[in-house]
């Protein structure tokens, strides 16, 4: 019995991503190692690559920096009343529970250029939606808990004491937070990291909402593999993919290794 | 560092933690804060060391008020009741780290470090990681990092709570040579009667967030000024209705009084091994409990029934066996008042002879 679910368990496991894989592996390689680099180095792709890369960097900076600051103000501000604490607490789960379609929709909603908002930034000549900070800010929105949700935990489980301990020793919070903290949750960051950026890389939909997907301006490498395919471009789109399942790859090898470190 | 407590208190939403405790201590002495667990004396000692701010009240060091000075600069020592030592620095780190903090140098550092870790006993372990230690090892470590910057004030939560009873003997008797040695104020927190007796210059007695008493072991133990204080310091046995004993018939004046006899205020043996033969009663021996050392013996005088010790020297009793019982003195307490009661008879100068 046990068997025949592992064996199940491997043929899902095999048809829903390995197949997948290799499809896309082969067909990138289709017209050889030239059709290859021929479709990566489309000006579009190019393009692509470099803001998806832009955006995966500003975001992931971010969102780790802000991540830490409000996961040790959910968990260590005891000055914040409990009922704050606890709103904001389910707040940052409002991605999750939010399709990332109706994300991008709120920004453009919110900030879009026939907006108050909108407009405002327009006349000092900052836009928003369809244009890269916007995009940024989606991807922002769908990769918000990552981290939070990875460093809250060790906070909790480390407690207060050896920060109240460094405090009586005479430590500022400065000092107390790279000495004392930091030690404890870098693995947990760094694992909230690793997947942040393979989020905001592989993010889809609240991007195609707010960029408008326009080529060579605003388009991800995504959004450029959703192009190809509807241009029956099948070859550029297996290449493109293949570049982001590359980095993917890398990004899991690198999870496992933090995952490990993390536990110690 | 001479210390002055004034109307403290400590409220956690609706619950009253901490309520009105005042004291004062002076320069050099050890104190043991000693109560029941959720008394307070945690909550006491954060506050003194800014861990915690204060709903009301002063705390003033040195003749100056800290309320508001942050715990980095109170010049205090705390050992917490998990040590909470930095897991991921070795012994040698947990030290030195107040000495980083004040940016001493390299070699002051390694200097000082290399004193403590000698001091304590922990020469060999500099490299090892908290978690490579025993409890008792950790406990020193925990000390020495507080001791490392040279605090004017030690404070210790339930520094032996964790430690097995073999080794925490051990470790109180060094605890207390230490503090000695260096001179240093401190004051310790624990749940353990015995350990503040013997640990302690002077012990205040915490109770549902208020201070009780304040003295030395001796004079809490001779003197108890509450009911709490007297059932908690020491054995004792409480007597519902204490003027149906012999020599303590004055007490009905009081309605509602209760009697708290120590074990050591009750005499029992022949008659004739009396002086004042009058103020004895008879009773009889209900159980003998062999303590290793001494006799427990329970006794019932009429339908009250007593706890005393009896050395092994002495005849051996046996239950059912007729005694004289003599109660030298009881701890009278009524809902607002506590006083010693002598037995009448015992000091009565007129001999009487049967
Ligand atoms: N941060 C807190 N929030 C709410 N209640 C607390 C807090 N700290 C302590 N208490 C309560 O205050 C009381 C006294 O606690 P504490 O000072 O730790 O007592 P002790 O150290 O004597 O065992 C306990 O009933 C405890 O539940
Ligand atoms: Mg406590």
């Amino acid at each position: 019995m046990k068997k025949l679910w592992i064996t199940l368990t491997y043929a899902v496991f095999t048809i829903l991503i390995i197949i997948p894989l290799v499809r896309i592996f082969i067909g990138s390689w289709e017209e050889g190692w030239g059709g290859f680099v021929e479709a990566i180095t489309r000006p579009q792709s190019l393009h692509a690559l470099y803001m998806t890369g832009i955006i995966v960097v500003t975001v992931t900076i971010i969102n780790t920096l802000f991540g830490v600051m409000l996961a040790l103000y959910l968990v260590r501000a005891t000055w914040l009343s409990k009922r704050l604490r606890q709103l904001l607490n389910s707040i940052v789960d409002l991605p999750f529970a939010v399709s990332p379609v109706i994300g991008g929709l709120m920004i453009v909603l919110l900030l879009g250029p026939n907006t108050i908002i909108g407009s405002f930034f327009g006349d000092l000549g900052f836009k928003v939606v369809y244009a890269l900070p916007g995009m940024i800010l989606a991807t922002l929105f769908v990769t918000f808990p990552l981290m939070i949700r990875e460093v809250m935990p060790v906070l909790q489980e480390i407690g207060t004491q050896q920060e109240e301990a460094s405090s009586t020793l005479g430590a500022y919070p400065f000092y107390t937070f790279w000495k004392v903290t930091w030690p404890s949750i870098r693995w947990g960051v760094i694992y909230g990291v690793v997947l942040t950026v393979a989020r905001s890389m592989g993010e889809f939909g609240a991007v195609l909402v707010v960029s408008g997907n326009i080529m060579n301006k605003t388009q991800t490498a995504t959004t450029l593999v959703y192009q190809d395919v509807e241009n029956f471009n099948v070859l550029a789109a297996n290449s493109v993919a293949l570049v982001l399942a590359a980095v993917s790859f890398g990004l899991l090898l690198l999870m496992e290794w933090a995952k490990k470190r993390r536990e110690h | 560092m001479h210390i002055e407590v004034t109307q403290l208190n400590k409220q956690f939403g609706e619950f009253h933690a901490v309520q009105d405790v005042s004291f004062s201590i002076e320069k050099g002495r050890l104190i043991g804060l000693l109560g029941p667990s959720g008394g307070g004396k945690t909550s006491i000692l954060r506050m003194l060391a800014g861990l915690e701010t204060p709903t009301s009240g002063d705390i003033v060091f040195h003749g100056k008020r800290v309320n508001d000075l942050p715990p980095q600069e109170r010049g205090i020592g705390f050992v917490f009741q998990n040590y909470a030592l930095f897991k991921h620095m070795t012994v040698f780190e947990n030290i030195a780290f107040g000495l980083k903090v004040k940016k001493q140098s390299k070699e002051q550092i390694r200097e000082r470090v290399t004193t403590l870790v000698e001091l304590t006993g922990l020469k060999g372990f500099e490299h090892r990681l908290p978690h490579q230690l025993s409890g008792g090892q950790r406990q020193r470590v925990a000390f020495a990092r507080a001791l490392a910057p040279e605090p004017q004030l030690l404070l210790l939560d339930e520094p032996f709570a964790a430690i097995d009873a073999k080794i925490r003997q051990e470790l109180r008797t060094w605890l207390k040579e230490m503090i000695e040695r260096l001179g240093i104020t401190s004051i310790f927190v624990t749940h353990d009667q015995d350990e503040a007796i013997e640990v302690a210059d002077e012990i205040m007695i915490i109770n549902k967030g208020k201070l009780e008493q304040k003295g030395s072991p001796w004079d809490i133990y001779k003197s108890p000024q509450t009911q709490f204080v007297a059932s908690f310091i020491g054995e004792s046995t409480i007597v519902e209705d204490i003027s149906k004993l012999k020599g303590f018939e004055a007490a009905s004046a009081h309605p509602g009084v209760k009697a708290l006899i120590r074990p050591e205020y009750i005499e029992i043996g022949k008659l004739h091994e009396f002086k004042i033969a009058s103020a004895t009663e008879p009773g009889r021996i209900k159980q003998l409990h062999f303590r290793g050392s001494e006799w427990m013996v329970e006794v019932t005088v009429g339908d009250i029934t007593l706890i005393t010790y009896r050395s092994l020297e002495k005849d051996i009793l046996q239950p059912g066996e007729e005694i004289n019982v003599l109660v030298h003195r009881a701890y009278l307490f009524t809902n607002d008042e506590s006083w010693i009661m002598e037995n009448r008879l015992k000091e009565d100068p007129m001999p009487v002879h049967i």
